[in-house]
């Protein structure tokens, strides 16, 4: 048997290395979101994050040449959104959830706005490390050639899962998200944590986008992103605020969302948009058998809206 | 805060509990109109500011917002014709959050009604033109109605969120319209356009008499008027007001908040899927692409505009529908991106949210202040 030939090997394959590349984005914005809801507020606008971020670090890597500044750019702009959301919030009545779906609009139409002239030109890409060397089959090659991000995600699961536990600033995190009165109790004010903890979901969103316009797809269009920086919100919720936990279900829904790709690359092209919605359908399936109406979930900040 | 009240200006405010003065009674209404257009004013210069910012001239903005949306009776026609799904849209996220739902994903829902439509279309052809297009209706509407009806069932029965989960099923109802419309239902003429067979000319629906809009806006209306005469004047409506203010007092006092719940948002996403069968209907001729055009999301805009009154969508719906329909000229008068409309839309949205920490704030609006005097001064 030929080597490259690899029949349907291929489809775990392109799954595997699918997993890796479409997963790094969804390791961002879930690390970025589990800070801002472990504070008690939830930001579903990382969504239009993380298209502004995408456009942001495509337009500087186009006028610098440099991804780098590009990522710096967009983790800039993503703080910018974060703090904005947490700015906002701390005003009685105004709604944390009804604030994130207007910024989620208003991210992605600024993105749009300033992102039309930037939808031709290519921009230079992140740079990515061939941990397949060793093997002669192409597909491997492929599917073991590792962008950077996926590491640094990799590493800030692990050192967010430690500080959590083991920082004064986790417990002070941990202490406003499950109760506001305990925090003032101890001299903390909660709106200056959540207003830092939603800028820095914010900036890793931002990160997120720029994954996706400077690796993978590695192109700026206005369809880049179809509801990463959403899913990676009830993401988080399933993996019960724990950053190795959104680690290893980005990796799930990266696998999700390779089934489709993976599947036309060995010839199955028939109902191609049923599996493109398999992402989709992942989550709601988890969110449906994760959720229970007669308890409040495991480990769920106290002061979380969204569990209440 | 209640408990923060002094007990000394108890006596006082039930003491004030007489007729109230025609000043009074506009007064309290008219915080409900003055802050939403305050912000809208606020909203739109800011938008100023920013067109100001990219080098062009806020006032041509705005003259050719007017002229593409509401200066002439043809540019009026284009926005009524732009308000009609939207009426509908805003629907599906209105009726939810009167039970304190927000549900925002009613393109699934008119992308589904529209599709089910069409295929009913098909599947009917040959009977009367009237029966059709009422199936063609029923089937939008079942169709969106079990798909946000689905989203309460999931909410009040397993707890699932209902703002991630209907913005997910929107993008399964999407994946799911492309699938039947370049697979199952795709008509082998449409080449280009993956569409399902286009519809008999008989079975379309028209404008109204002596207007270049289709009977979608009358169907949008009535539906915007029955929806505010089933909140305020029904016992279900009552019901759920106590439910969406307080899930358990309303379980205390005996209501079904389960089949409440599921009923509004099945009859919200029937709305929205009517919306889908209009756009089929009256529009598109047949399901393809063109569904999933974002009006679901200017829906949810044009919802918390009118702050979930249906009566306020209307008007609202025609605003937003005008500055829609003005996009195209923005574009190519002023080489401004198509997305400027979404900017404006964003920053209106924003605003809008922000102005609700000002209800309640100013003395003007509330008569009670004026009686109570000093006596609150620093406790409320």
């Amino acid at each position: 048997m030929d080597a490259t030939e690899i029949g349907l090997w291929g489809v775990p394959l392109a799954m595997l290395g699918g997993a890796i590349r479409v997963s790094t984005p969804f390791i961002f914005v879930s690390l970025g979101e589990a800070i801002t809801e472990r504070s008690g507020r939830i930001n579903l606008g990382l969504e239009g994050t993380l298209v502004f971020g995408a456009m942001t670090a495509y337009a500087v890597a186009v006028m610098t040449g440099s991804p780098w500044l590009g990522l710096l750019a967009a983790a800039a702009a993503g703080l910018c959104f974060g703090l904005f959301h947490g700015w906002i919030c701390k005003f009685r009545g105004v709604n944390d959830i009804a604030i994130g779906i207007a910024l989620m609009l208003f991210g992605s139409g600024l993105a749009f706005f300033f992102g039309k002239p930037f939808i031709q030109p290519s921009a230079p890409d992140l740079p990515a490390i061939p941990f397949g060397g060793w093997s002669d089959v192409p597909q491997v090659q492929a599917a073991l050639n590792v962008n950077v991000l996926f590491l640094i995600g990799a590493a800030l699961a692990v050192f967010l899962w430690w500080a959590f536990r083991n920082t004064r600033a986790g417990l002070i995190l941990r202490v406003v998200g499950d109760s506001s009165d305990a925090a003032r109790a101890m001299g903390l004010n909660p709106n200056t944590v959540r207003l830092i903890a939603t800028g820095i979901g914010g900036a890793l969103a931002g990160i997120g986008g720029a994954y996706l316009s400077l690796y993978y797809p590695g192109s700026w269009t206005e369809g880049i992103s179809s509801g990463q920086g959403l899913m990676a919100v009830a993401l988080v919720i399933f993996a019960r605020w724990n950053p190795l936990g959104c680690f290893a279900a980005a990796l799930l829904f990266g696998g999700a969302g390779a089934l489709g790709p993976a599947l036309q690359s060995v010839g199955v092209t028939q109902g191609y948009y049923l599996f493109y919605a398999a992402p989709y359908i992942l989550t709601l399936v988890i969110m449906i058998a994760t959720s229970s109406p007669s308890r409040s979930l495991a480990g769920a900040p106290g002061e979380l809206s969204i569990t209440k | 805060m209640a408990d923060t009240v002094s007990s000394a200006s108890v006596p006082v405010m039930l003491g004030a509990k007489s007729y109230p003065t025609a000043f009074e009674w506009i007064a309290r209404r008219a915080e409900a109109f003055v802050i939403p257009l305050a912000a809208l004013i606020v909203g739109m210069a800011l938008f100023s500011l920013f067109i100001a910012l990219v080098g062009k001239s806020p006032a041509q903005l705005y003259e050719t917002m007017w002229r593409g949306g509401f200066g002439s009776w043809f540019s009026v026609q284009n926005s009524l014709s732009r308000a009609a799904p939207l009426l509908l849209a805003a629907l599906c996220v209105a009726l939810p959050a009167r039970l304190g739902l927000v549900v925002i994903g009613g393109e699934g829902a008119i992308v589904l009604g529209g599709v089910a439509a069409a295929a009913m279309g098909v599947a009917a052809s040959g009977a009367p033109a009237f029966f059709v297009i009422l199936a063609m209706g029923v089937a939008g509407l079942a169709a969106g109605g079990i798909w946000i009806g689905a989203v309460g069932a999931l909410r009040h029965y397993r707890a699932v969120n209902e703002t991630i989960s209907s913005l997910l099923m929107a993008y399964i109802a999407i994946a799911l319209m492309n699938h039947l419309v370049e697979g199952p239902l795709r008509d082998p003429a449409s080449l280009n356009k993956p569409s399902t067979e286009p519809l008999a000319e008989a079975y379309r629906i028209g404008n109204i008499p002596g207007m270049d809009v289709h009977w979608g806006l009358v169907v949008g209306i009535t539906a915007c008027i029955l929806s505010w005469l089933l909140i305020e004047k029904t016992r279900w409506g009552f019901a759920a007001r106590i439910a969406g203010g307080n899930v358990r007092a309303a379980q205390v006092q005996g209501l079904a908040v389960g089949p409440l719940i599921v009923g509004f948002t099945a009859l919200a996403g029937g709305f929205a899927g009517l919306a889908g069968m209009l756009e089929v209907a009256a529009v598109q001729g047949s399901a393809n692409a063109s569904l999933a055009a974002g009006y679901g999301y200017t829906g949810i805009l044009v919802a918390f505009l009118a702050r979930h009154n249906p009566l306020a969508i209307i008007p609202v719906a025609f605003l937003l529908g005008g500055i829609d329909a003005s996009g195209g000229l923005i574009q190519r008068r002023m080489d401004l991106p198509d997305a400027t409309v979404l900017v404006l839309q964003g920053m209106l949205f924003v605003v809008i949210l922000f102005s609700e920490t000002f209800y309640g704030r100013f003395k003007a609006f509330n008569p009670d202040l004026w009686q109570r005097g000093d006596l609150l001064k620093g406790t409320a």
